[in-house]
C-alpha cells in the first residue's frame, strides 16, 4: 500500500518536472532547428563585428576598442553555452550549471590573479630601455 | 516493511522523491563528459593567464601586427562556427533518427574541422619558415602552446568523428552511439567556445596593441 503511494507520487513529480515523458534519456540537452539557427546568426553578427572593428581601425582609442572586443566575446561565449551547448539550470538536476559556475570562479580567480601578481613582471627585472640608473630609484 | 515509523497523528510516512532519478545505462555520461570538459577548461585557462602575462614580451622579435594574418583568422573562424551548425544539424537528424543525414552533417563537420585544422597549420608553417619560433621569444612560446593546445584539440575531435562516423556504419544509430554522438557535440561546441576566447585574445587584441 505505502509503496503504491509512493510510487504514485513520483511519477506525478516526475510528470511535473518533465512535461514530455520521452525526452528522459538525453534530458532537455537538444534545440530545435530554429534555435541553433538563432544563435548561428547571433555568433556570426558577433564574430563579424570585432573583427571589422580590428581590420577597418574603427576605434581610434586602443583601451576602448579592447573593451569592446572583449565584451563582444563574452556576449559570443553566452550565446555559445545557450544556444549549442544548451546549458541552463534544470539539465541533470542543475549539476552541469554547478560545475560551469565553479569553474568559471576558478578562471577569474587564475586569470585576474596571474595578470595582477604578474603585472610587475618586467618592472623588477633589468630593462634594456633604461639607460640611466637614476631612473629606476 | 519491517520497521515504520509513526508520525504524531498515527499515519505512516510517506517518501518520494523531490529529484527524479534516473538510471539509464548512460545516465551519467554526460555529467561526466561536462566534467571533463571543465576540467579541460582549467587547462585553457592557464594557457591563457600565461599569454595574457607573456604576449608582449617580444624579445625584440616580431610582434603580432607582423605575424598574424586577420583574413586567414576570419576564414578559420567562419569554418570552425559553420562546423558548429552543421553538427547542430547533426544532432537533428540524429533525434528525428535519420542515419543517412546524420552521417552526411557528420561528415560536412570534419571537413570544415579539417579546414581549419589546415589553416592553423599553415600559419604555423608560414610563421616557423620566418623565423618566429616558439623558441623566439615569450609571446611565441605562449602563442604556440595555446593555439597549439587548442589545434591539438581539434585534431583528436577529428579523430574522434570519423570513428564515430565508422561505429555509426557499422551499428546504426545505437543508443550508445547516440551518446557518443552526443558528447562529441559537446566537445566540438567546447572548442569553438575556446576559439572564440582565442581569436578575440590572442588576434584581434594582439593587433590592437
Amino acid at each position: 500500500m505505502n509503496a503504491q503511494t509512493t510510487d504514485s507520487l513520483t511519477a506525478a513529480e516526475m510528470a511535473h518536472a518533465h512535461p514530455n515523458p520521452n525526452a528522459h534519456a538525453s534530458d532537455s540537452n537538444h534545440g530545435t532547428r530554429r534555435s541553433y539557427l538563432i544563435g548561428f546568426a547571433l555568433s556570426v553578427i558577433l564574430t563579424a563585428i570585432p573583427f571589422w572593428l580590428v581590420m577597418a581601425d574603427v576605434i581610434a582609442d586602443t583601451m576602448i576598442a579592447t573593451l569592446v572586443i572583449m565584451g563582444f566575446g563574452v556576449v559570443q561565449i553566452l550565446v555559445h553555452m545557450i544556444y549549442f551547448l544548451h546549458m541552463n539550470t534544470r539539465s541533470e538536476g542543475g549539476w552541469t550549471m554547478m560545475a560551469a559556475i565553479f569553474t568559471i570562479i576558478v578562471i577569474v580567480i587564475a586569470l585576474s590573479g596571474s595578470l595582477w601578481v604578474m603585472y610587475h613582471l618586467n618592472t623588477n627585472m633589468m630593462p634594456g630601455h633604461i639607460m640611466n640608473p637614476a631612473d629606476m630609484l | 516493511m519491517s520497521s515504520q515509523v509513526q508520525t504524531a497523528d498515527g499515519e505512516a510516512p510517506q517518501y518520494y522523491e523531490l529529484v527524479p532519478q534516473h538510471h539509464s545505462a548512460h545516465g551519467s555520461t554526460q555529467i561526466g563528459f561536462w566534467i571533463y570538459l571543465m576540467s579541460d577548461c582549467l587547462i585553457f585557462a592557464s594557457l591563457f593567464a600565461i599569454y595574457g602575462v607573456l604576449g608582449a614580451n617580444y624579445a625584440a622579435g616580431p610582434s603580432p601586427e607582423h605575424l598574424f594574418n586577420l583574413p586567414l583568422v576570419a576564414v578559420s573562424t567562419a569554418a570552425l562556427l559553420l562546423s558548429s551548425i552543421t553538427y547542430g544539424f547533426a544532432m537533428l537528424d540524429m533525434e528525428e533518427g535519420k542515419q543517412r543525414g546524420t552521417v552526411l552533417w557528420l561528415a560536412i563537420t570534419g571537413l570544415l574541422g579539417a579546414v581549419f585544422l589546415g589553416l592553423t597549420l599553415y600559419e604555423f608553417y608560414h610563421m616557423i619558415h620566418e623565423g618566429a619560433v616558439p623558441q623566439r621569444s615569450a609571446f611565441l612560446s605562449a602563442f604556440f602552446v595555446l593555439v597549439g593546445t587548442h589545434a591539438l584539440h581539434v585534431t583528436f575531435g577529428i579523430i574522434w568523428l570519423v570513428t564515430l562516423l565508422a561505429q555509426i556504419g557499422w551499428k546504426g544509430l545505437i543508443p550508445a552511439n547516440k551518446i557518443r554522438v552526443q558528447c562529441l557535440s559537446m566537445f566540438w561546441h567546447f572548442l569553438d567556445v575556446i576559439w572564440i576566447g582565442v581569436f578575440t585574445v590572442v588576434y584581434l587584441m594582439g593587433m590592437l596593441r
